[in-house]
């Protein structure tokens, strides 16, 4: 079996652009959740997210790009990009069909397709929508299979391209899914990642609805707050994350840079509720127990835990309980934070974003710590590094998500190996 | 290790269920019709391959109803229908054994299009709580897992019109690393009026009113497709699994699996598709000459088709294995078309016999297809590769095997 290594990465995230940018908003504590700034929120119950500032002209767009392409697509392009530069490899060198794409993405083309449906309906008022009017790269926003495509036109790969797409956990699935090809042998360099990009009327409606997102308009900035007693939900955020990943040998040959390895990877479904969560965490520790067992790693030697910790009620203590089952002991012990704290929950994006988190965190001896942590709710009675950024030295990491449709995910990064493998 | 498919459930515009399905493909029974859903006049295209026989109540539990698209309610149905096939139990000693990874191309987009449309015209009165998860393609593995409590991988992929193959390779991915049965396919219900409009923005419907002349993959009069709705669901698994669970009998085997991805348009490197199919043939440790059907794509552009065609022949020879478009019957399903059509070469392999493309009268000679036509051919198909290519550039192959195949 082959060896996956991460030895690239580039985030989009709310708090500043780029990887560097994303990593002192991290170690600072500071979040990046404010007021919807992209359409009037006022009448939505919760009027807050975590909202890139992006500008695609300066990350080079063409005006008929910025038309064309979904504003999920931009994110993970600029993603990749940056990624592919800081892996250092050539491209150019390598086989276009041994490079593939694995893009995870909860929502889709949201944006495009709520913005083209408003002028296709004039707003709301047709249900049989003027066809006449409608932009030719319709049809992208409605598969968003375009999304995965528009990174590998980026990149030019011509291996296995794939849109992964289960909802919040898409961002750990589809750096799990870029795994197993290179595993398997189908590929030998994949650009994996996920975007979302899905702060639009439409989906802060739906959260809206089912009471999901925090309604703390008066302080954006401290409304993510997991693990708190006094959390009332999450804050929608939109970002991405892309990763190079390439076997093992072939990394340390080029000489490149190695973040860290993926040594374990399991999803599974918790069959009980399309949004709501058994209070013990089963499924959630199945995923986990599967993902050490395939990372032939023991509890106790899990030097950090990224959790979902998207600061609804029922999350933080499923989570918790999961965590209790699968670590025992050693979940009192072992530090455990939630960046959603500080970028807010990009939906398929932050798996992600916060496996990016998780490699840059072994890269640097520090723990990302949990934000807006002030007043600890004593069911979630672990220890999640409230407030502020903890060093301390990372052999292995689990990063854990949990979504809609009862998917729950595990991955396991270790730290990389100085042995060449075979 | 075996990967066999030891239940099928199939919902198509031609049939619920395989029997119905699998008697109406054998008899060139044309799906397509003038859209029932909605009032297409005011579009220049105006057919579909739509489900009319579908009946929600009597398939999918009243308390489902409020939350799901259509896409879901065939997505259950389909699911119960191959799980029952495949007499699979689960319980406790089976649940993390067992899990699902489904592909749906567009999600539950009528559901979807119903409450965008309450909440810009009837701001700020709420949308459904159910929103949030009726519309994202994760719906139907979701629902699937619930409704049977299975609780092992779960997944979905999103890859326009090939995700039901890369489905049913995923899924197969899955078994290699440690599942026992996996519940897969595509299913695809785009037929709202936001679903047709986007459709029709390609450029690609055919504009034909006559359902007999719409969709005619590699016929010189070839001028676009027509969109369908529905899909398959199949049980997938071990051979040492099926046997285990006193199973010895299956429908056949997925042998080989693929994927590839075109190069940016108005690059001159070449289409990926021929690798895709080599690839796959090569997973399966078989030769071209090994396969005795090819269930093509068929677009039905005079441009996707050439394409097509060519690859074809680089690969088998100008008119080197029997080619056939059943999809012909039901429209172009998106991801569900392929899961379908991996049904169709099963139960072709099963009663020894190549179901037809209608409506094509003649393959274009360029083509160089030996393309079925008309009646089924008796030809005692053994093996088959089985295609499809989703807009953008994706390209995907796979291999079906009879039982007693090689």
């Amino acid at each position: 079996m082959k060896r996956v290594v991460i030895t690239g990465i580039g985030v989009a995230a709310p708090g500043g652009w780029g990887k560097s940018a994303f990593w002192k908003l991290l170690t600072d504590g500071r979040s990046a959740t404010r007021r919807i700034s992209f359409f009037d929120p006022s009448g939505f119950r919760s009027q807050i997210a975590a909202e890139c500032d992006f500008d695609p002209r300066a990350q080079g767009f063409t005006e008929r790009e910025i038309r064309r392409i979904d504003r999920a697509a931009q994110l993970a392009v600029c993603s990749a990009r940056e990624a592919i530069e800081d892996s250092g490899i050539d491209l150019a060198a390598h086989d276009p069909g041994r490079m593939s794409v694995s893009l995870g993405s909860a929502t889709g083309a949201t944006t495009g397709l709520e913005n083209e449906y408003a002028i296709l309906s004039d707003n709301g008022k047709k249900w049989l929508l003027d066809a006449e009017h409608g932009v030719p790269q319709l049809f992208d926003y409605f598969v968003p299979s375009s999304l995965a495509a528009e990174v590998a036109w980026a990149v030019g790969a011509e291996g296995q391209v794939t849109v992964i797409s289960s909802g919040c956990t898409s961002g750990l699935d589809s750096i799990g899914h870029g795994q197993e090809l290179i595993r398997e042998g189908s590929a030998d360099i994949v650009i994996a990642g996920a975007t979302d990009a899905p702060i639009s009327p439409i989906t802060v409606a739906c959260f809206d609805a089912i009471m999901a997102t925090s309604p703390r308009n008066e302080t954006p900035e401290t409304a993510s707050r997991p693990f708190d007693r006094t959390r009332n939900g999450f804050v929608l955020a939109e970002g991405a994350a892309v990763l190079v990943l390439e076997e093992l040998s072939s990394a340390y040959r080029r000489g490149a840079h190695v973040y860290a390895e993926i040594t374990g990877f399991a999803s599974r479904c918790n069959a009980h509720h399309m949004t709501g969560l058994r209070r013990d965490g089963r499924e959630m520790s199945e995923a986990i127990n599967s993902a050490m067992r395939q990372a032939c790693l023991s509890s106790e030697e899990i030097d950090y835990v990224n959790a979902h910790g998207s600061g609804t009620k029922q999350n933080d203590l499923h989570e918790t309980a999961a965590l209790k089952t699968s670590l025992g002991e050693h979940a009192y012990r072992v530090p455990i934070s939630s960046i959603k704290s500080m970028v807010g929950h990009s939906l398929g994006a932050i798996g992600s974003i916060e496996i990016a988190a998780c490699a840059l965190a072994i890269e640097r001896s520090v723990v990302p710590p949990t934000a807006n942590l002030n007043d600890p709710d004593p069911d979630c009675d672990l220890d999640y590094v409230p407030l502020v950024a903890r060093p301390a030295r990372l052999r292995s990491v689990l990063s854990v998500a949990s979504g809609f449709g009862g998917f729950q995910s595990a991955m396991i990064l270790r730290t990389p190996s100085p042995v060449i493998a075979r | 290790m075996k990967h066999v498919v030891t239940g099928l459930g199939i919902a198509t515009p031609v049939g619920l269920g395989v029997d119905e399905h699998w008697k109406s493909v054998l008899g060139g029974i044309n799906g397509i019709r003038h859209l029932e859903r909605f009032d297409p006049g005011r579009y220049r295209c105006q057919l579909a391959g739509q489900i009319t026989s579908f009946v929600d109540a009597d398939h999918v539990p009243g308390r489902l109803l409020p939350q799901t698209d259509r896409v879901t309610r065939l997505a259950i149905a389909a699911a119960d229908w191959a799980l029952a096939d495949a007499e699979v139990k689960v319980d406790e000693s089976t649940e993390y054994r067992i899990g699902v990874v489904t592909s749906n191309a567009s999600g539950g987009f009528e559901f979807t299009q119903r409450e965008i449309q309450k909440l810009w015209h009837d701001f700020p009165t709420p949308v459904s709580a159910y929103q949030s998860f009726a519309w994202f393609y994760a719906v139907n593995t979701g629902q699937i897992s619930i409704r049977h409590g299975i609780r092992g991988h779960s997944g979905v992929v999103v890859t326009g019109q090939a995700g039901g193959l890369d489905a049913i390779g995923q899924a197969r991915r899955q078994l290699l690393g440690g599942m026992d049965i996996m519940v897969t396919g595509g299913m695809e219900a785009p037929l709202s009026p936001f679903g047709l409009v986007s459709h029709l923005t390609t450029g690609d419907l055919s504009d034909s009113l006559d359902a007999d002349m719409a969709y005619l993959p590699f016929d010189p009069r070839a001028a676009g497709y027509v969109p369908g709705e529905g899909g398959a669901i199949l049980i997938l698994e071990t051979e040492a699994s099926a046997r285990r669970r006193g199973i010895d009998r299956w429908y056949g085997e997925i042998a080989g699996y693929a994927a590839t991805f075109d190069p940016k348009p108005g690059s001159p490197r070449p289409s990926t598709y021929r690798t895709a199919m080599r690839s796959a043939l090569a997973d399966a440790d078989l030769e071209p000459s090994d396969v005795d059907v090819v269930f093509a794509d068929g677009t039905g552009t005079p441009a996707g088709d050439l394409a097509e065609s060519a690859a074809i022949s680089d690969v088998f020879g100008p008119h080197g294995v029997p080619v056939t478009v059943p999809k012909t019957m039901t429209g172009r399903m998106l991801a569900g078309s392929p899961a379908v059509d991996v049904a169709n070469a099963l139960l072709a392999i099963r009663d020894g016999v190549i179901p037809p493309t209608i409506n094509t009268e003649r393959a274009t000679s360029t083509h160089q297809l030996d393309l079925v036509i008309g009646d089924p051919r008796r030809t005692n198909p053994r093996t088959a590769l089985v295609l499809a290519r989703g807009r953008h550039g994706f390209n995907s192959a796979l291999v079906v095997k009879g039982c007693d195949a090689g």
